[in-house]
Order: structure tokens, then sequence, then C-alpha cells
């Protein structure tokens, strides 16, 4: 069976109570999304053990680690976790190979896929190891913060909003980085953010937590796929994502074929080699619907699909639609008054035109 | 001129300075990060020694450890002497006089290392010693710096508590200051001039020491 993580905890917080009970898988990239003051630091300093006034029980694994009823409360420097905070919190004094030899020295153990090379090639540190933190970019600070945590040899790493800070201009490079750390050096992450699309470019699996309530907890896919929550639509959509098969490129024409199910897809540029995986982000912005396959067009990926859901809202001019092309789900945000024009009904055959795909480069391994 | 007062002002500065950095790190720790409610009556006897007029202190002490009462009977039945009019008891008058000197540069010291820094070390296994050790210590060494020179300094240039408790014994319990009183005392001005001079050039250059740490980017201690 697989290892997990059983949180259970209670914590009144001025404005709510943090009330959850869910077990976390332990492996890839659970992402924890809702707006600020949702009770996501509190909940992952409470698995770290940093805070300690809540009622509940932790256990990972077979290990327990913080239990109200029994008092047991096992100290952060035992439990085997990596944390990553929003301020890098780098040791001033040293430079960037002390700060992570401050780590390795007092890393769990020696096993696993975890060594000092490995981790700086990846996180491409080698040229800052003599460096101050002082005369660090906010990413760089980051990149540092983040090696120095998987060189603990955690079982488990906690990512609090790691990109938020002002001065990190590049967030969306470090976005791979993190994602690939997780699938190279296998250890499950969890990772805190109030930014839609940081979850959907790194993320297995999300919770989504609003004022201390666990939402919904399922895979990314499945939960972009809903309609009725706010935090996944408003006010910048997601759309969904899909994991597809590269099939060609066209050199000449620069362009990649993908398989999505049955239908291709067409995306400019040679992103990664055939027969790889990649994730696949289309914005429901970025869909149209058309009720007759449309010719004479330049949009490319036309695909045909059922519409499975409607969501008017009649606070906005917007219907987001929800159709089924059976290898996936489609989001699109199309303007209510389109949608009575075209007299869109659940049940509907229809075909999505889609503007853009973006690809995450972070490539499914 | 005789310089045995020099001599014994140096050796108490010293002994009362160690045992002041042993003894403020602790009690600068606990009111550093105590949430208790004692926390600010222990911090108001801490520093009542730099309102309190020295002759107080020292009248007290000198009744608290005279021979007679059981502290003073008890140290006199362990150790064969007195304590009152000795150098251990000038040591014992002197570290209850500068331990704010000690303990305040370290509180803020400590404070200053905060407790994002010590919850990073725990998430890096660092247990609570090795933490103090390799993260809070070097990240106050300034601290310590200051603490350090303030004490002695401030031990150097002390009067009234030792003339209290360890009263004037030549070659004994006769410290610079005392010795400087007594010079003024006998008319012997020439070698008042040239202790008090010494004092203050010493005093200067120790305050211009803190200034110059304290100054610097990057490790200000308060």
């Amino acid at each position: 069976m697989m290892k997990t993580l059983s949180v259970q905890i209670n914590r009144a917080l001025p404005a709510f109570t943090l009330d959850l009970d869910t077990q976390f898988s332990l492996s890839g990239v659970t992402g924890i999304l809702g707006p600020s003051g949702a009770g996501k630091t509190t909940l992952l300093r409470a698995i770290a053990g940093l805070d300690k006034q809540q009622t509940g029980r932790i256990q990972f694994g077979d290990a327990l680690w913080f239990d109200s009823d029994r008092k047991m409360d096992m100290p952060t420097y035992q439990r085997a976790v990596g944390y990553v905070f929003q301020d890098a919190r780098l040791l001033p004094f040293t430079n960037v190979a002390g700060n992570l030899r401050f780590a390795d020295k007092r890393s769990r153990s020696r096993a696993g896929p975890i060594n000092w090379d490995d981790v700086v090639a990846a996180l491409d540190l080698s040229s800052l190891l003599e460096r101050m933190p002082a005369g660090l970019s906010g990413g760089e600070r980051q990149r540092v913060a983040l090696a120095r945590a998987l060189l603990t040899r955690p079982q488990l790493l906690l990512l609090d909003e790691p990109l938020s800070a002002n001065d990190i201009q590049r967030k969306k490079e470090l976005l791979p980085y993190i994602r690939r750390l997780s699938t190279h050096f296998s250890v499950p992450m969890i990772y805190v953010s109030h930014a839609l699309d940081e979850m959907v470019a790194l993320s297995d699996r999300l919770l989504v937590l609003r004022e201390g309530q666990s939402i919904v907890h399922d895979t990314t896919e499945a939960v972009l796929q809903r309609l009725d929550l706010p935090e996944v639509s408003a006010p910048r959509d997601a759309g969904t994502i899909f994991v597809a098969h590269v099939i060609a490129h066209d050199k000449g024409l620069q362009l990649s074929t993908l398989r999505l199910g049955r239908q291709n897809v067409f995306v400019p540029g040679l992103l990664a080699p055939v027969h790889t995986e990649v994730r696949l982000q289309i914005h429901s912005h970025d869909v149209a619907i058309a009720l007759v396959a449309p010719t004479a067009l330049s949009i490319r990926n036309i695909l045909a699909g059922r519409i499975v859901d409607i969501d008017a809202n009649p606070q906005t001019p917007y219907a987001e639609v929800l159709i089924d092309i059976e290898d996936g789900m489609l989001r699109s945000r199309i303007t209510r008054a389109s949608c009575i024009e075209l007299g869109l009904a659940v049940g509907d055959e229809v075909y999505a035109l889609i503007k853009t795909v973006s690809v995450n480069n972070t490539a499914v391994f | 001129m005789d310089l045995t007062p020099v001599w014994i002002t140096l050796q108490l500065a010293t002994v009362t300075t160690l045992i002041l950095l042993l003894l403020g790190t602790p009690i600068a720790w606990w009111l550093a990060w105590s949430q208790a409610r004692v926390r600010p009556v222990i911090e108001a006897i801490v520093a009542l020694p730099l309102v309190l007029p020295p002759t107080v202190l020292g009248f007290y002490l000198l009744v608290m450890l005279s021979p007679e009462t059981w502290l003073g009977g008890l140290w006199l039945k362990a150790s064969g002497s007195a304590l009152t009019f000795s150098f251990t008891g000038l040591v014992v008058g002197s570290v209850l006089y500068s331990l704010p000197f000690t303990v305040q540069p370290l509180q803020s010291a400590f404070m200053n290392v905060g407790r994002h820094t010590l919850e990073m070390g725990a998430t890096l296994g660092a247990s609570p010693i090795d933490r103090f050790i390799n993260i809070v210590l070097p990240l106050s060494l300034r601290g310590y710096l200051v603490a350090a020179v303030l004490t002695f300094a401030h031990t150097v240039g002390e009067f009234g508590i030792v003339l209290m408790i360890g009263g004037n014994i030549p070659g004994k319990t006769q410290v610079l200051s005392i010795a400087i009183y007594e010079h003024v005392e006998t008319i012997q001005y020439a070698n008042a001039h040239w202790l008090s001079a010494g004092l203050l050039g010493f005093s200067f250059v120790v305050l211009l020491l803190v200034y110059t740490l304290n100054g610097r980017r990057g490790f200000r201690v308060s």
C-alpha cells in the first residue's frame, strides 16, 4: 500500500476554524490552493511541527508525528520534512556552499537518490557556491533554499509560496525546476500557493482550501473540470490540463503533432522528443465553440466533443462550458449572449476551437 | 607608584566578565523568548543596577554576605574565609552590579536572530543545542563582543559597591578607582593624575570600540 500523510487537525484562527481531515498521497506534487488567509500556511506549519496550537493527529506513514490526545508532538528537527519558506531564510554568515553543507551534515539518511553533486547540478548552483546570500537575487536565493531543503534528504518537502517574493522576476522559469526535482529525486511535495497558474504547472493533485475547510482534494485534472469552484475559475481562468503524446515533428514548419486521446493537436515549436509525453494547458478563454465543423479558418485545433455542463453566472457576462472530448475535458469561456444565441445545452455535440495551447515545459518524465 | 590596584582591577574585571558571559547567556535567552508573565519582573530586577546608587546595592550585599548571616556563614564554613572584605566578595558584587551590561546586549542580539531563523534551523534537522551553537552564536558574535567590552569596562569603573563590600585593603581589595580616591585624600595629586588619565583613556577607547562595532553595517546589535 502507498504511504500517506494523514492529517486531522482543528485550530481556531481569528476569522474561522481550520478544520481538516484528509490524506495526502506521498508521491508527486500536491498543491494546496486558496486565497491568502485561508489557512494554507497554518496547515503546512502544523505538518512541519512549527506550530503547536492545534488539536488532532498527524501521521506520516507508520510514524506518528502529532497526537494531541496522547500529548505526542515530535519536534520539527526529528520529522523527515524539508521546508522552503516564502523568504528563503539563508544563513547570512556563510556562503551558498556553507548553507548547503549545514543541511547536508544534518541530513537524515545518506541512502536514496539525493546527493550533493546532483542537487547542485539540478538547481544550477555551481557558479553560486562561493557567493554570500546577501549578494543573490530573489530567484537565486530560493534555488539555494530548495537545494538546501533537498540536502536534508527529506521524505516530504513542504513549500510555502516559494515564488511569492516580489523580487522573483522569472517565476515561470523556476516552476519547471521544482516539478523536475520531485520526479528526479522522488521526493513528494506539498506546495502551497494562491496562484492558480503555479498549481496548474506543478501539481498532480490539488486540495482547495477555503476558510479553513477542504473544499475538494482530487487530481488536478479533476479539480480543473469543476465549474462550481471560484478558486479555479475567477478572476483569470486556468482552463484544463492534459497529458498528450508527441507523435511527430515538422522541422520545416516548426510544428509538433500531439495525440490527445483519438484526436490530434498541433502545437507550434518542437517541444519534446517524439514518443514522450507533455503536459498541455488549454485556457478556457482560448476555447471557442461552433455547432458545425468550421472550414477556411486559421485555427488548426478543432476538437469534436459533447457539452457536459454549463455554468452561466448572471453576475458576469460569461458562461463556462465543460466539453467532453473523450480523453479529457475542455473548459470554454464564452459570453452568455453567445450561449443563448447558439442555444447551447448539456448533451449537444459541438466543436471546440482552440486558439492557443500552452505547454508546460515540465515534461512528464 | 604602586601598580597593584591596576592588577587587581584587571583581575576582577576579567573574572567578572567571564562569569557574566556564562551566567548572562541563559538569562538573556530566557528574556528574549519567554512569554511568561513574570518576564517584566525579571527584566526589571536585571536592570536595577542601572538606576540604583551602587552604595545601596553594596550596603545590602554587605549585610547579606557577612559571616553572621546564613549565606555568609555557609560560605565561611565551606571555604574557610569570609566573603566580605575579600576578592571573592568583590567578584560577587561586580557580577550583580554589571549584570545588565551583559544581559541587555545579549538579549537584543538573540531577539535579532529571530524566531524565523530558529524555525529554519529546525527544518534543517538541527536540535535546539545545535541551533544555538551553530546559528545563534555566529549571528550574535557582535552582541557577545559588545557585552564583554561593556561588562569589563563597567567593572573597571565601579567604586561604590567595591568600597562597601571590599573596603580598601591594599593588595587585596584596593582597586583602581579606590586607589585614586585615596591618592586624592592623601593629597598625592601626581599619582591620582596618572591613574585617572589612564582610566579616562581606557574608557574612551572602549566606548569608541563599542560604537565602531555597533555602527558596522550588518552587525547592528540593538
